[in-house]
């Protein structure tokens, strides 16, 4: 019994969502879903760490040397330059990270919980609560994001904000979007649930429906969940940038944010200034296109017809290979040298 | 006798997440110009895959090596052109479904034209007379009309049919039925299976069958193949075969397969040494009806009606019937998953009709239910141990899974899985494995009733068979009372004490098993056992008259 546990814990963590379509997936699909892994990586490693990486702060406008200057040119001082407003840009756009990853947790959480639990308890229970729901769902679906958040942006902070204020604008816009978005994925999943043979033998049972729901129904159903998050994400980054874009977003002193250094930059461009625009645009367009690939490839690989396979030529190869996979990991190795042995 | 394909030293894998699997190994074979091959396995034999490989018909993630070679091509290395030009002509291939193999949104009479103007230069009318022609061949009665019906306005036998037809339509020297009757009823399996001998006689079509029914194989087939684990285990002409196996495997296959009438003198016993039923019935139904609500404005539809019955306390009742006679709905209605119309139905003294959930959940722990399909009714995320346990935690008598363990290893003891499989999950456990787990979780609260739905019709023969064993092992050891819902004559027949026929909604006979089986009264009755086709060619042959007779009576 004891030796159960370790090649417990090692199924688990093969089981997890993205370690294991990692594991199944080759060629293209995998270097995809890598490129993505390593987007995705290094921007919350650089969001975490955004206060040790960071030569200066977000706010900051001087050192002990004086002022920075407005609008140098990339050098030794200033690796990536200094904007209009004198802020080096280099820190704008690393503080930036932390700016963005806080909306994507608040957007995601604020969402998650109550589509998902709509969802499950709409598709389960159906009737006129569920017709009810859909309707809801459909029209709230509608409407757009954007201007969406810019009446939060007015209602939490009156235009111009603070960190919170913006943060949580673009948050509860895409939050109003995406609550439909969660609940009719996990809805569609609950209705296909309800109708397998294991639901109905909890009922024969005598099962409580709050525990049928939430046991056997919400655990089933959340399959698609990587999916729709990473789509999520990157969405409320879109937001967040847009609202900075154009006016609604986070004073500068409160945080940094990449789309208010943008919206600053549009002068520089006519002027030859590139470097105040290019970086924070290319910060977003590498985060967004980090998350897209994750979700795109999870997307392939949870499907099995679109998910490629190594072909079954080396049968004779791979089948000596299989001797050793399964066990625990002590295992493994042990075997790996039982075979080297032989060999 | 020419050989219309040579399969030789076929060899199949597959691709899959974890290693390859191979499907098929060094399999060779001929079937000659009009013979009927059937080859026979349990799942995952890889008779399937075989059948494909004839029409070039694998998925992408299959490597095959070996000649098969059909006329003067070798299906193997042809491209994807050139099958497109054999398919068809050469060969034609027969589904399971029926309903799923034709497009709904076109006629059949285009989807049959479709493949004449693909081979061929024929006109719009030429194609649809030549579709009416094979429609009226293959036994669509009027048929210049209902060449221009759709799929849905046939049954699923007519649909069969048309199936057929279209692979009969070019004039193929083979066609490849892949378990052509599986998904039909016992009557109208019957009528296709007489269809395919025509198809042999008039058509001069050679047939390669793929079943795992042998009753069918000896009804219809010249020479038998039959494939374990990828291989031919043995080939032989099918009055040796079914009199004389060879091989272990063959021995096993045909004796795990119920016959029908074996089991008169076992029931006799068993009721004999039951106790004289007193008090009142498990189970009463008194001109039960269930209605299926239709839509708005529509009648709805009865599939109960009127049906009266008793299952007396320790008593087994087979409910035997084909699709859509309301068995499984009986069932349902029982353990309160399907709502009472009209009439009365009292399930362990509580009256079904208009009851609510409330009053009804404290009967639930006495009463079990298995379903069919032992892949879908487990909850693929919790283990086994998890999964019987369940029943324990909801009624109380178990905090939680690790200490209702005990009681589940008692339970996985008396279904005879050893106890280390509680701690897998369903996935990793064969489709008899999982329904002796699901047998164990119906009976964790010792249910004075148990309700079977099919338990066993998912499963290859040789597992039903030690499934049925257990069934009615248990049934001594617990003495429940149970309602065993079956299409099969032939396993109802071994576990019942006493059997009722259903036929559309209305219980037409009702008896012990000597009674219905041996001398059925109702006409239905004797048409069913009539058209069970039995492992037995010589017997079968003599029975496929008798039908012939009855057909011609009505």
């Amino acid at each position: 019994m004891t030796t159960l546990t370790p090649s417990r814990t090692r199924t688990f963590l093969r089981g997890l969502p993205v370690i294991r379509q990692l594991r199944q997936s080759v060629g293209l699909q995998r270097g995809m879903l890598i490129v993505g892994l390593v987007l995705v990586g290094v921007f919350i490693l650089t969001a975490i760490f955004a206060p040790l990486i960071a030569p200066y702060g977000f706010a900051q406008l001087r050192d002990v040397h004086g002022y920075f200057g407005a609008q140098d040119p990339p050098g030794p001082k200033h690796l990536l330059g200094t904007t209009v407003g004198g802020y080096d840009v280099l820190s704008r756009v690393i503080w930036g990270a932390q700016t963005a990853l806080l909306a994507i947790i608040i957007a995601v959480v604020l969402s998650i919980f109550l589509g998902v639990t709509l969802g499950v308890v709409s598709g389960y229970i159906g009737g006129w609560l569920d017709r009810v729901l859909v309707v809801i769902a459909d029209a709230v679906y509608a409407f757009p994001t954007l201007l969406l958040a810019i009446v939060a942006a007015i209602v939490i902070s009156g235009g111009s904000s603070n960190l919170f204020g913006g943060v949580f604008a673009s948050g509860i816009s895409i939050t109003a979007v995406f609550i439909p978005q969660y609940f009719r994925v996990i809805r569609a999943e609950a209705v296909r649930i309800k109708s397998e043979a294991f639901v109905e033998s909890a009922k024969v049972v005598g099962t409580p429906v709050i525990r049928i729901m939430f046991r056997h129904v919400f655990r089933n159903a959340t399959r698609s969940l990587p999916l729709i998050f990473t789509l999520n994400a990157s969405e409320s980054i879109f937001t967040l940038a847009a609202l900075g874009f154009l006016g609604f977003g986070i004073e500068p002193s409160s945080a940094a944010e990449w789309g208010y250094d943008l919206n600053k930059s549009i002068s520089d461009v006519t002027s030859g200034i590139w470097w105040t625009s290019i970086f924070p645009g290319t910060a977003i367009v590498l985060v967004v296109l980090g998350i897209t690939l994750v979700g795109e490839s999870l997307n392939d690989l949870s499907d099995p017809r679109l998910r490629t396979r190594r072909r079954a030529a080396g049968v004779t190869a791979l089948a000596a290979v299989s001797v050793q996979g399964g066990g625990a990991l002590d295992d493994e190795i042990a075997n790996a040298d039982e075979l080297e042995g032989r060999a | 006798m020419t050989a219309v394909v040579d399969i030789r030293n076929l060899d199949i894998s597959f691709a899959t997440d974890g290693d390859p699997v191979v499907a098929v190994r060094n399999v060779s074979l001929t079937v000659n110009k009009g013979e009927v091959l059937a080859i026979v396995g349990e799942s995952g034999s890889g008779k399937s895959v075989t059948a494909k490989a004839i029409l070039g018909l694998l998925p992408e993630t299959a490597t095959e090596s070996g000649v098969v070679l059909l006329g003067e091509n070798d299906i193997v290395q042809l491209s994807k052109k050139q099958l497109r030009a054999v398919r068809g002509v050469d060969v034609a291939m027969v589904f399971q479904e029926p309903s799923t193999s034709l497009n709904p949104v076109y006629t059949v009479g285009w989807q049959i034209a479709e493949g004449l103007r693909a081979h061929g230069n024929l006109s719009r009318k030429e194609a649809r007379a030549k579709a009416i022609d094979i429609l009226e061949r293959v036994g669509i009665p009027d048929a210049t009309h209902r060449v221009d019906y759709y799929p849905h306005q046939f049954s699923g036998g007519q649909k069969q049919r048309v199936v057929i037809a279209m692979a009969l339509v070019l004039e193929p020297e083979l066609i490849v039925a892949d378990e052509p009757t599986t998904a039909l009823d016992v009557t109208v399996q019957a009528e296709i299976l007489d269809l395919l001998r025509r198809c042999r006689d008039e058509f001069g079509a050679a047939i390669v069958l793929i079943t795992h029914n042998m009753g069918v194989v000896a009804d219809l087939a010249d020479r038998v193949a039959v494939m374990y684990n990828g291989e031919i285990v043995e080939q032989a002409d099918v009055r040796t075969l079914f009199a004389d196996p060879r091989e272990p495997y063959t021995q096993k296959l045909l004796a795990a397969v119920p016959k029908l009438g074996t089991a008169v003198e076992a029931t006799r016993a068993r009721a004999a040494s039951r106790p004289v039923h007193e008090g009142r019935p498990v189970v009463s139904a008194n001109n039960l009806v269930i209605e299926y609500a239709g839509r708005l404005g529509r009648k709805g539809f009865r599939a109960v009606d009127g049906v009266t019955f008793d299952i007396h306390a320790g008593e087994v009742l087979g409910l035997v019937g084909e699709s859509g006679s309301g068995k499984t709905t009986i069932g349902r209605a029982i353990a309160g998953l399907t709502k009472v119309s009209g009439g009365s139905l009292t399930v362990l003294g509580q009256e079904m009709l208009e009851v609510r959930e409330r009053q009804f959940r404290k009967l639930r722990s006495d009463i079990g239910f298995v379903f069919q399909d032992p892949a879908s009714s487990f909850n693929p995320l919790l283990t086994i141990a998890e999964c019987v346990a369940e029943p324990l935690i909801v009624h109380g008598r178990a905090g939680d899974a690790a200490s209702a363990r005990k009681r589940v290893d008692e339970l996985l003891e008396a279904v005879q899985l050893p106890h280390a499989f509680g701690d897998r999950y369903p996935h990793e456990l064969s489709g008899g494995q999982r329904q002796r787990a699901s047998l164990a979780r119906s009976l964790a609260l010792e249910p004075t009733l148990l309700i079977a739905d099919e338990p066993t019709s998912a499963l290859d023969v040789s597992v039903q068979a030690r499934v049925l064993e257990l069934f009615s092992e248990l049934q001594k050891e617990f003495g429940f009372a149970a309602l065993f819902i079956s299409h099969d004559l032939a396993v109802v027949d071994l576990l019942a004490d006493r059997i009722a026929v259903l036929y559309q909604g209305k219980l037409v006979e009702e008896g012990t098993g000597a009674e219905v089986l041996v001398a059925p009264k109702h006409p239905y009755t004797q048409r069913l056992l009539a058209s069970l086709p039995v492992p037995d060619p010589i017997e079968q042959a003599e029975r496929r008259e008798a039908l012939r007779a009855i057909r011609n009576e009505e």
